[in-house]
């Protein structure tokens, strides 16, 4: 059970081979133990120690299904990292690339898998420290004074996860998640709940990039290196949503969260609001990459938006957006990639007419844009659809409407990439491209490609998805009646 | 009055809250921003140190002659709950009988060691990276170098 993570603690210093052998293990791991999940949750009690006072880990359908993703699309990056580091990062530094890259994914792991809320801290800063020390290995002078901002916001984040880690712990006595679900009822009115609550929701919002404290995020996905963004934007943002689900589903009920404090209603508008600004402001970047990163701060205001809704739709709206944003943000970062490899800028004006000289590389944009739109048969389109239906449901006219808005903006930048690449006369940079090389198109078209397959074909995504979502509704309701 | 003066610890973690986070915002030094996040950092683990303790407890060692296994068991479940509280408030009498030991509980000290390792990570990190911006931009002030990358 626990093997992922031991594996990769006990390899960390081995080179590019091994790594990719590690991630393919991992991805095939996670796999098998999503394919167990038809049997009920599994956990998993280390060093032996009884559950309450051992830290346990644990996996139910949620924490496999972000476990899958967040391996598999580790998997794949690396597959199709060598060319792109070559480039991007001094050789010296490619054993300790490896290694941080490894520790990040550990980390993201390991907050899916525990049982135990301190050690969700824990893995919350193994990865981070990883990813900050991963982003400031990018070329320009830009990329450590990025990395050290992240550094700052990232742990004054997790400092107040910690803080409401702490006052919890007080009120009932133990870090055990379920353990301290069934002991919040007696002590749930009192204030220290709220403030407990109120520090772990920012300290998370802030890992999130959520809206108003996103500001971190364009600057360090920018100036990383590609191979670390396509992973970063891909994963990180996504387990800190998955820790926001549990926070609220299982260890805070949503009759708690939502009923007695307004904070469904705070969810919407802040998603809503975080989807215009973030897509509005997508619009006007100069920089692709930059672009893309505001738009991963609009996708995550859909994620919370389905969070917010409470109902098994809107849920499984959320779990599968997060699954699908991870695919088609991490193959559109790739392409970006593939960009930089080839052009050596990710200024747009520089971009114009590439797709004459790179018609592969961008076809695989065209297609993950429409995903990321949410054109019909693609990933985007199913979580999209069923966050729209899930709000209908609830006679959220407005939401409704403001989806379809927003979808708008998004077909505005994705769009103003597409006319750049086909239809603007060729920039000098562009004209003396080449097609980028096979070992980075073909992971870019499997993650490409899967959006298109889980579009089509959604009874893995979505049906997964549901079954998480039904689950955790089930647990909170459980938590209810005791 | 006494209620006030006797959570004094708590009003030390939260001064060492507010000054460390000031500092973080509001100071443009990227040094002295550091400094400010340990001090934040530093508050926090002051704050667990706290809770865990409890008055008139000792190290919770086992001593076979006092029996105290049973209680020293106990003490991770539902009881310590209580005993926080009792700490907390800042309450001298615990109603114990003499022949059993009071445990401080330990768990909050040992998290503490994993959060001072990170922090200790986090520091050293964050150190690095300023070297390294010393090193590209020959500054550690942030309005200099934002004004340099304006201008570049």
């Amino acid at each position: 059970m626990a093997a992922p993570l031991f594996v990769l603690i006990g390899n960390r210093k081995l080179v590019l081979l091994l790594t990719q052998l590690v991630c393919w293990t991992v991805f095939g791991i996670t796999v098998s133990l999503l394919s167990r999940m038809q049997y009920g949750p599994i956990s998993y009690e280390l060093g032996g120690w009884p559950s309450p006072y051992g830290i346990v880990y644990s996996v139910d359908y949620l924490s496999a299904f972000v476990m899958l993703f967040v391996s598999g699309l580790a998997a794949i990056v690396i597959t199709y990292a060598p060319k792109s580091i070559d480039q991007e990062v001094h050789h010296s530094k490619h054993s300790l690339f490896y290694a941080s890259y490894l520790l990040c994914m550990t980390g993201l792991l390991g907050m899916c898998i525990t049982g135990d809320l301190f050690n969700v801290f824990v893995f919350l800063e193994i990865s981070s420290l990883s990813s900050y020390a991963l982003i400031s290995l990018g070329k320009t002078r830009r990329a450590p004074l990025a990395a050290l901002h992240y550094l700052i916001i990232g742990t004054v984040g997790a400092t107040f996860f910690l803080i409401g880690i702490g006052l919890l712990y007080q009120m009932t006595g133990t870090l055990n998640m379920a353990d301290i679900a069934s002991r919040l009822q007696a002590v749930e009115s009192s204030r220290t709940m709220l403030v407990a609550f109120a520090f772990m929701t920012v300290g998370l919002f802030i890992k999130m990039a959520v809206f108003p404290l996103h500001t971190w995020l364009p600057n360090a996905y920018t100036y990383a290196p590609s191979v670390v963004t396509c992973f970063i934007a891909a994963t990180a943002t996504k387990v800190s949503v998955y820790a926001f689900i549990r926070l609220i589903y299982v260890i805070f009920t949503p009759q708690f969260a939502f009923d007695r404090l307004p904070l469904d209603q705070a969810l919407m508008a802040f998603s809503l609001v975080g989807i215009f600004v973030a897509s509005t402001a997508a619009i006007y970047q100069t920089n692709i990459k930059r672009l893309l990163a505001y738009s991963s701060v609009a996708q995550i205001g859909y994620m919370l938006l389905g969070i917010s809704m409470s109902n098994v739709g809107g849920l499984t709206a959320g779990i599968s957006h997060m699954f699908n944003h991870a695919l088609i943000k991490g193959g559109l970062f790739m392409v970006v990639g593939c960009f930089a490899l080839r052009i050596g800028s990710l200024k747009l004006e520089d971009l114009r007419g590439a797709g004459k000289t790179m018609p592969l590389t961008s076809f695989a944009w065209v297609v993950g844009g429409l995903g990321l739109i949410g054109v019909p048969m693609t990933a985007g389109f199913v979580s999209k659809w069923l966050l729209l239906t899930s709000a209908l449901s609830l006679e959220l006219w407005p939401v409704a409407v403001l989806m379809l808005l927003s979808s708008l903006l998004a077909v505005v930048y994705i769009w103003r990439v597409v006319e750049i690449l086909y239809f603007s006369p060729a920039s000098h940079l562009a004209q003396t491209a080449k097609e980028a090389p096979m070992a980075m198109l073909i992971p870019t078209y499997v993650a490409i490609g899967s959006t298109i397959v889980f579009g089509c074909w959604t009874v893995y995504s979505a049906g997964i998805a549901q079954a998480a979502a039904k689950s955790l509704l089930g647990i909170s309701q459980v938590g209810g009646i005791q | 009055m006494t209620e006030i003066l006797g959570l004094y610890n708590y009003w030390i973690v939260i001064f060492l809250m507010m000054t460390g986070f000031y500092i973080v915002i509001a100071r443009e030094n990227l040094i002295k921003t550091i400094i400010g996040l340990n001090i934040f950092q530093t508050s926090v683990f002051l704050l667990y140190i706290t809770m865990g303790k409890v008055t008139h407890g000792t190290a919770p060692i086992l001593k076979a002659s006092h029996g105290g296994e049973s209680h020293g068991v106990e003490g991770h479940g539902a009881d310590h709950g209580h005993e926080l509280h009792v700490a907390a408030e800042g309450h001298v009498d615990l109603g114990v009988d003499a022949v059993k030991e009071v445990y401080s509980n330990p768990i909050p000290s040992v998290l503490m060691l994993t959060a001072i390792v990170v922090g200790i990570a986090t520091t050293a990190l964050a150190l690095a990276l300023v070297v390294r911006i010393r090193e590209e931009y020959g500054t550690i002030e942030e309005d200099e170098i934002l004004e340099m990358d304006r201008n570049s």
